[in-house]
């Protein structure tokens, strides 16, 4: 059945039960792939559990560059009896499906190339301590597909050294499985399906890595201060990269900590400390998911009002409520933007990739402290836990920007004359002095409640309105600071905006389109809100504009509706959400069945 | 050479009283959150603490309206309800060298607020913790809080059938290191543990029954002044004596059996025996002589446990001398050479 042969362009789906090792071995094949200098990306599909309930491993090659999550994976890898024949189902005519030979269930497909592999014999022959055997048999799909799509072993050492950081012990373990399972197959499988890669140098001088990773380090180059945060998927690998990385890059030459972070008690306490310490003068923050930020919405108002620099990122996942913990969406958008009673708006930062959670994670600091507001950076489950090829991290290509801060030498220049909330440069932006500043007219007090240009309290019908106002300016002053959106046009009729993790799938949406349907299209990736007048213009200069976003409701076509009513007769909706990350052949698709209406 | 100023008018750093004062009172007239304010403004005065180093924290309900009325010239921050010591944590980190004082009331500490005021208790941020325990929801107009005793019967409410929360019995659970109870009607008592709790290195919980002239004061209410005036039992008579150098002080006991605590900075607490020993160090002694008044129905007051030693909330954190909100750029961001070798890490 073997047709022509398919080089560095498929997906496969791993099929493995949680909890069983199998990440190792997944991302030993993904790093294998990444150091081969092909494109590729893998999507974790994991259950909210611990042990023992499905998970599948999505591992996209593209020598094409395209990364999104397919449609449909060409090979199939079944280790899990629970689902086997869901996978098995899964494989496409013409594909491969590999499957340990221990599952005992009717194939009943000929349509396919079928690979049983002895996975329990392999690893139980292996030379390894017995009480390792469990772990690493996941290893011996790793080997047999090496052998089969033409991984040199040399790179699966690599990768797999790679995953135990240098470890030689707990490298030469695993290798012994994959060399043992790389030998079997030549021995007894024969390849019948068209599937191999081949190196290319379309990897070089990149990363693979995840937008928590890169948040957090980011955050420490920013200068991060304070950090308090309480457990939540997906969110938690963010606050747990601080603590790995804080030490190393963030001591005083006596060995001080230049920062602290902090795991609160709930997302209440997480956010009123970071509220605290910001109010304080650190470069603080937290990092939640959607049930997290719920909680935190009193605080954030507070934030907002009473003019507290902090960072809050949310790493969205399906909602509403617990929803699903461990899938993706972009449906914390609209919540966000108002996040709060009351009159309020906040300033969103948008990430669309690890090297932008990087960029995002300093630059948020520099606009909280700006802006004395709250900022919010929204990334997802895909872009936060998934592995991305990722252009390196880039050091800060400016000082930070502590805003406006009066310390006692400032007053001494002022001789003392100053007022908190005083609108001095016509901007929104007042003036602020932080706890510890000892000049006797440094103090004020901040307060949730209606307070004057001195921060005392007032219930005065105009002392309130011109105080909302003037914060409501702030948002305006905003658009100055922000990212830019990114542009590609060649002036199409049709507009694409997106943000985020989707930003894949749209790109290879254009390709399809344009390809196979002669529909060409033009593309902004909005990386921050409000809207500036890019995005404006942007819209103005099209006839119908498509939002693509993983929610149910379309929230950034909803948000952009509000910001440009003039124009919301042009815009649709390609919104999709069902946990999982949208695909190129979804968007092509929806989008065409609204052009041929 | 200028002329020394009266010691009558100025305290040991040159400051007046008025260095001290805050707004006027917008509470009630004869609240007891007004006396305690005065309070907190003398034992500053008194202890020579400059008003600049010194943080006020609020939540939301009377009491918390109250840091507006002392020290002006320090730094307040009024959070949202119940939910101040997480505020006052986060600010703790920033410059370790300021003392906090943390003003809350019952509803706002043991209703709303007791996950937080549990935490930062068991975290041991350095913070005198002040609670106006008047029973009662008073900005709201009178309905119960969770320290309203059982059988409390007021106007329009009916009558409390619920058992109390006890916030020095929370407290002491949550391994606070300083514990408190005191009567704002008893003001010399309400300084001197004020003093102490601010020269505490640690969480100092001080639960002050505050009487609400105007929706609890019935006079067979535990929060009232008059029940509290006939039923309190001190435990001793208090002195706090700052720790000052070349500085003699009279002995402010001048008979009968004294117990001396040692604090922290060096300052001495000195407690006087009443009627019978009472050790304070003692955890299980304080459950117990808690749990006694509260069958006997007698309002307990003085340092009721304390625990000198155990590392506040900062201290555990490796912090430099310097305090982190004056550290520049330069201190701040890694320098760019461990940006590559960070990259090279994910290829």
């Amino acid at each position: 059945m073997s047709t022509q042969k398919i080089v560095n362009d498929f997906a496969i789906s791993i099929a493995t039960v949680n909890g069983s090792g199998s990440q190792t071995a997944n991302s030993t094949l993904l790093r294998a792939f990444f150091k081969m200098g092909i494109p590729a990306s893998g999507k974790n599909l994991f259950p909210s559990n611990i042990q023992g309930l499905p998970t599948w491993y999505l591992i996209r090659v593209s020598k094409d560059g395209f990364t999104a999550r397919k449609d449909v994976s060409e090979i199939g890898v079944a280790i899990n009896p629970a689902t086997f024949m869901q996978d098995l189902q899964a494989v496409p005519p013409g594909g491969a499906f590999f499957y340990a030979d221990d599952i005992r269930l009717p194939i009943g497909r000929s349509d396919i190339s079928l690979y049983p592999m002895p996975v329990k014999a392999i690893s139980r022959e292996a030379d390894i301590p017995a009480n390792l055997k469990e772990y690493v048999a996941n290893m011996v799909y790793v080997g047999v597909l090496a052998h089969m799509l033409g991984i040199p072993e040399s790179v699966i050492h690599e990768s797999v050294s790679y995953q135990f950081k240098g470890k030689e012990k707990a490298t030469e373990v695993n290798m012994i499985v994959v060399r043992a399972a790389m030998q079997w197959a030549a021995e007894n499988l024969t390849k019948t399906d068209p599937f191999a890669v081949e190196p290319m140098d379309k990897t070089k001088g990149l990363l693979m890595t995840d937008g928590n990773t890169a948040a957090a380090l980011g955050a420490i180059y920013g200068g991060l201060q304070f950090a308090a945060w309480y457990p939540i998927t997906p969110s938690s690998s963010l606050a747990e990269t601080l603590n790995q990385y804080l030490p190393k890059l963030r001591k005083t030459a006596d060995g001080k900590n230049t920062y602290a972070v902090l795991q609160a008690e709930d997302e209440l306490a997480a956010i009123g400390m970071a509220i605290g310490a910001g109010w304080a003068g650190l470069r603080s923050m937290t990092a939640t998911a959607g049930p997290g930020l719920s909680l935190m919405t009193e605080y954030a108002g507070l934030a907002y009002f009473a003019e507290v620099p902090v960072v809050v990122w949310d790493i969205q996942r399906s909602g509403p409520s617990t929803g699903l913990p461990t899938r993706t969406a972009q449906g914390d958008l609209t919540m966000v933007n108002f996040l709060s009673h009351g009159d309020t708006q906040h300033v969103i930062l948008l990430p669309g990739d690890p090297k932008e959670c990087f960029e995002f994670g300093w630059q948020a600091f520099d606009l909280a402290e700006r802006l004395q507001a709250p900022i919010f950076v929204l990334s997802d489950l895909d872009l936060g836990m998934n592995q991305w090829m990722s252009k390196p991290f880039e050091y800060p290509n400016r000082p930070m920007d502590r805003g406006k801060v009066l310390w006692e030498e400032d007053l001494e220049k002022l001789n003392g004359i100053w007022a908190r909330y005083k609108d001095v440069d016509g901007d929104g932006i007042p003036y602020r002095t932080v706890p510890g500043n000892l000049h006797p007219a440094a103090a004020w007090f901040a307060r949730g409640a209606g307070h004057d240009e001195t921060s005392r309290y007032s219930e005065d019908p105009q002392v309130w309105e011109s105080n909302l106002l003037r914060i409501k300016k702030k948002y305006e002053t905003a658009k100055q600071y922000l990212p830019a959106p990114v542009i590609d046009e060649s002036g199409q009729e049709i507009g694409l905006i997106a943000y985020g993790s989707v930003t894949p799938a749209v790109e290879e949406a254009r390709v399809l389109l344009a390809s196979q349907s002669g529909v060409r299209t033009d593309f902004l990736r909005l990386r921050a809100l409000p809207c500036t007048q890019e995005v404006h213009d942007f819209v103005q200069r099209h006839q119908r504009l498509y939002f693509v976003e993983a929610n149910r409701d379309g929230q950034l076509r909803q948000l952009a509706s509000i910001a440009m009513p003039g124009e919301a007769h042009k815009f649709r909706s390609a919104c999709h959400t069902d946990g999982l990350p949208l695909t190129a052949r979804w968007v092509a698709n929806t989008i065409l069945a609204q052009e041929e209406k | 050479m200028t002329t020394p100023a009266s010691p009558a008018q100025v305290n040991s750093i040159g400051l007046t009283k008025t260095d001290y004062r805050g707004l006027p009172s917008t509470l009630c007239p004869g609240c007891g959150h007004n006396s305690i304010a005065n309070q907190i403004i003398a034992a500053c005065y008194e202890m020579g603490l400059l008003p600049e180093k010194v943080v006020k924290f609020s939540g939301i309900g009377c009491s918390s309206k109250s840091p507006a009325y002392f020290l002006n010239r320090s730094f307040g921050f009024n959070g949202v309800h119940g939910r101040m010591p997480s505020l006052a944590t986060g600010a703790r980190f920033a410059d370790t060298s300021l003392e906090f004082i943390g003003v809350s009331g019952d509803g706002d500490t043991a209703s709303i607020g007791m996950g937080q005021f549990k935490h930062v208790v068991r975290r041991n941020a350095a913070m005198l913790y002040i609670v106006e325990n008047n029973g009662v929801y008073g900005l709201t107009k009178g309905q119960f809080s969770a320290t309203a005793e059982v059988g409390l019967a007021l106007k329009h409410q009916g009558t409390n059938p619920y058992m109390p929360v006890d916030i020095c019995m929370e407290a002491l659970v949550s391994n606070a290191t300083f514990v408190a109870r005191s009567f704002a009607g008893d003001s010399k008592q309400v300084r001197e543990l004020i003093k102490a709790g601010v020269a505490h290195n640690g969480i100092a919980v001080l639960d002050i029954i505050s009487p609400c002239v105007t929706f609890n004061n019935e006079e067979n209410s535990f929060h009232s002044y008059t029940w509290s005036k006939d039923h309190t039992e001190p435990l001793h008579e208090i002195a706090f004596v700052p720790k000052l150098k070349e500085i003699e002080f009279d002995d402010p006991f001048e008979e009968g059996e004294v117990r001396e605590v040692t604090m922290h900075d060096g300052s001495v607490v000195i407690l006087k025996k009443l009627e019978k020993d009472y050790d304070p160090t003692d955890r299980w002694q304080a459950l117990r002589v808690m749990e006694e008044a509260q069958r006997k129905n007698w309002l307990i007051t003085g340092l009721i446990y304390y625990e000198q030693g155990r590392p506040s909330l900062t201290d555990l954190y490796n912090l430099p001398e310097k305090p982190l909100n004056r550290f520049t750029e330069a201190e701040l961001r890694p320098a760019p050479e461990t940006l590559d070798s960070l990259n090279a890490l994910f290829t």
